[in-house]
């Protein structure tokens, strides 16, 4: 058989059955679709009903390596989990780093394929292909830290994969964690997981390596990249020192830096959570995720314990939109969002938006139930975290349901700065108009990392574009969203994009898996795995005006800041970005299927 | 008067904020040259929020922001 960086097997878990399985992995299709994200989202589309109810036992769990996933490129080590989202009701893929991706491959499985519902709480053990599921009532219930600790215990050098009380309980913000602090953090994976009764996935592997096609041509271009990643000032520099959290500074300064659940775009004092500011009075380490040569993950010290720190996301979830201008106190509700397993941009977003709810009456300080949702309370974000992750009280439960569920019952769905029932990260649009036309057209809602036009808009990179202006934005946009399909399908880190290009990245894929892509072939891979996303979209019962932004970012202009009277012009862009996908009414043409060898998966 | 706000590794040996009397046909190339700022090291430069050349000539009361490389996500 051909040598790739592919295992060529799945493990089948039949919860219901507990059967265990193990079958092989269909190289031509994953070639195709190249791995995790593209790969998972083929499978799901072959194996489940898009219309079905994401926590009913219908719904498939895949959690699936990258191509390279475990091979020595740098940051490959990225595992994805895609399924039916029960936030968005489309479809889900969220990737995360650590060590546990790297683990499986080792172990000798491409990916996991979770079916049924388990009739009371297991977990999954993996010892090389020893695959064993046991029984896990002694561990619901446990925080993500608990969890890992006790099976860590008792396998030795493993690698845990698990979920918190957020995905017992539902929570549809609920992430799946793995080694500490690493999150699928996503559009609520871990809510389906739950409703599996699924704690936890342990790993133990004997290699730490695996084969590839062309060792010689993986070594040769390991060295460029290896070079490209250390000198280049952001993953060389910037990311090493500062992490993400460096951004807070640089988006506010252009007046893109929303506050208040986005009533405000410009902080006064951004500085007191920023990357400087962690960095000088608060970082006690680095963390490196597997083979990563930049190492953004921060460390501080809670109770005299080291802790993941922030991202920029979480700092200005916390500090910018909840008004809490506190970094001990984000650290807090941080830690708190990694131990209950959620997401530490959709919770924090969610109170902030039930802030505006209570700020404007529509929530009464009895329903608050002694913790008052004011802006800038220390308190109130910390314990607001603790009830949704619990699901605790009416309104505990009723958050975690996210921002848009919590705002239609209050009757001001506008209040909710979602897209597609997710809630949106941390750059106002309004400044940004190229980062509104991806947030709206992001597969799986309100997102950043689908096509990340910060980079050209604000960073410089690998060119400037002038954020106030929508000329161009279509087909940058596009560029963005199909390579970025391609890297999390790979396996490896979106980080390294700011130091390789797509050149690179054919590179890596053709010497690890014998692929012979040229740039091209490699973007349309990738154009490949969107438009795919984008059926099953359609399937679920995706409408055309589900690409859209909240009404705050198309009407209202920004107030304050040095990007003040400014809007988002999602109606003149995204007529412009459906004609560069060869899309009509936010769906693909037959044409554009038969380009993209999809036409099998429009058909019901 | 120009506030130059730095930031991240440019701040090391000159501090956060620094201000300047501004002078007619002043531009970002002098001010960099004035702070001691190699141009290279400049990844983002600001002009009252919004990106410009440094040659661009620089108005009294001006907020200058300039950043190294950096990024994030």
């Amino acid at each position: 058989m051909e040598t790739t960086s592919y295992n060529g097997k799945l493990l089948r878990i039949n919860l219901t059955n507990s059967q265990i399985t193990s079958e092989s992995l269909n190289l031509d299709l994953a070639k195709k679709f190249i791995g995790a994200r593209g790969l998972g989202t083929k499978i799901l589309m072959d194996e489940i009903n898009p219309t079905i109810d994401p926590l009913s036992d219908d719904n498939k769990l895949i959690i699936m390596t990258g191509a390279l996933t475990g091979a020595a490129v740098p940051t490959g080590g990225r595992y994805v989990v895609v399924t039916k989202s029960p936030l968005t009701g489309m479809i889900a893929c969220s990737n995360s780093g650590g060590e546990w991706g790297a683990k499986l491959k080792y172990a000798g499985f491409d990916g996991i394929i979770f079916e049924g519902k388990a009739q009371s709480p297991v977990y999954l053990s993996i010892c090389d292909e020893k695959v064993e599921l046991k029984p896990a009532e002694a561990l619901w219930g446990k925080t993500s830290s608990e969890t890992e600790e006790i099976l860590k215990a008792e396998y030795e050098k493993s690698s845990v994969l698990n979920i918190g009380p957020g995905g017992e309980n539902k929570s549809l913000m609920a992430a799946i964690m793995n080694d500490a602090d690493r999150a699928a953090g996503r559009s609520g994976v871990g809510a389906v997981m739950g409703s599996k009764n699924l704690k936890a996935i342990v790993v133990q592997a004997s290699r730490n390596n695996i084969p590839v096609t062309d060792s010689e041509a993986m070594r040769k271009e390991m060295l460029i990249a290896m070079k490209k990643i250390k000198e280049d000032g952001v993953t060389g520099t910037g990311l090493p020192t500062y992490g993400t959290a460096v951004l807070v500074n640089i988006i506010n300064e252009t007046g893109s830096f929303p506050t208040d659940n986005w009533q405000g775009s410009y902080d006064e004092n951004a500085e007191i959570i920023s990357g400087e500011t962690l960095a000088e009075k608060y970082l006690k380490g680095t963390y490196h995720c597997h083979r990563c040569p930049i190492g953004c993950g921060r460390v501080v010290e809670r109770e005299g314990k080291n802790i993941g720190g922030p991202e920029y996301e979480t700092l200005w979830a916390y500090g910018g939109n909840c008004g809490v201008h506190d970094i001990p106190t984000i650290n807090e509700a941080n830690f708190w969002c990694n131990e209950l397993g959620i997401d530490s941009i959709s919770v924090p977003c969610t109170i902030a938006s039930a802030m505006e709810l209570y700020q404007k009456g529509y929530i009464s300080e009895e329903e608050c139930d002694g913790v008052p949702l004011t802006f800038g309370s220390k308190e109130a974000v910390v314990e607001w975290t603790k009830r949704i992750g619990l699901s605790q009280g009416k309104l505990g439960a009723l958050m975690a349901k996210g921002s848009q569920r919590l705002c239609d019952a209050y009757g001001h769905p506008e209040f909710s700065m979602s897209v597609k029932k997710q809630e949106l990260p941390a750059y106002d649009a309004r400044g940004i108009q190229g980062i509104g036309l991806n947030y709206a057209t992001s597969n799986r809602g309100g997102c950043h990392v689908r096509g990340y036009m910060i980079s050209p808009e604000i960073l410089a990179h690998p060119e400037l574009l002038d954020r106030t202006k929508t000329e161009d934005k279509a087909t940058w946009t596009k560029i963005f969203q199909d390579l970025t399909a391609v890297i999390d399908s790979m396996g490896m880190c979106l980080f390294t994009s700011f130091a390789l290009g797509a050149d690179d990245y054919a590179n890596f894929l053709n010497a690890g898996t014998g692929t012979t892509h040229t740039v091209d072939s490699l973007l349309e891979a990738g154009e490949r795995i969107y438009n795919l996303e984008r059926i099953f979209n359609k399937k679920a019962g995706m409408k055309a005006e589900d690409d859209s932004l909240p009404k705050r970012l198309t009407e209202d202009s920004i107030v304050d800041g040095p990007s003040q009277g400014q809007k988002n012009h999602l109606n003149i862009m995204l007529p412009e970005y459906y004609a560069a996908r060869g899309w009509v009414n936010a769906f693909p043409t037959e044409e554009t299927l038969i380009r993209l060898g999809l036409e099998e998966n429009d058909r019901s | 008067m120009i506030e130059v706000r730095l930031f991240a590794t440019l701040r090391e040996g000159r501090g956060k904020i620094v201000k300047l009397d501004f002078k007619t046909n002043f531009n970002g190339i002098q001010l960099l040259e004035d702070l001691k700022i190699p141009q290279e090291q400049v990844s983002i430069f600001l002009i009252n929020g919004h990106h410009q050349s440094f040659e661009k000539l620089l108005s009294d009361e001006d907020i200058v922001s300039i950043f190294p490389p950096v990024g994030g996500g």
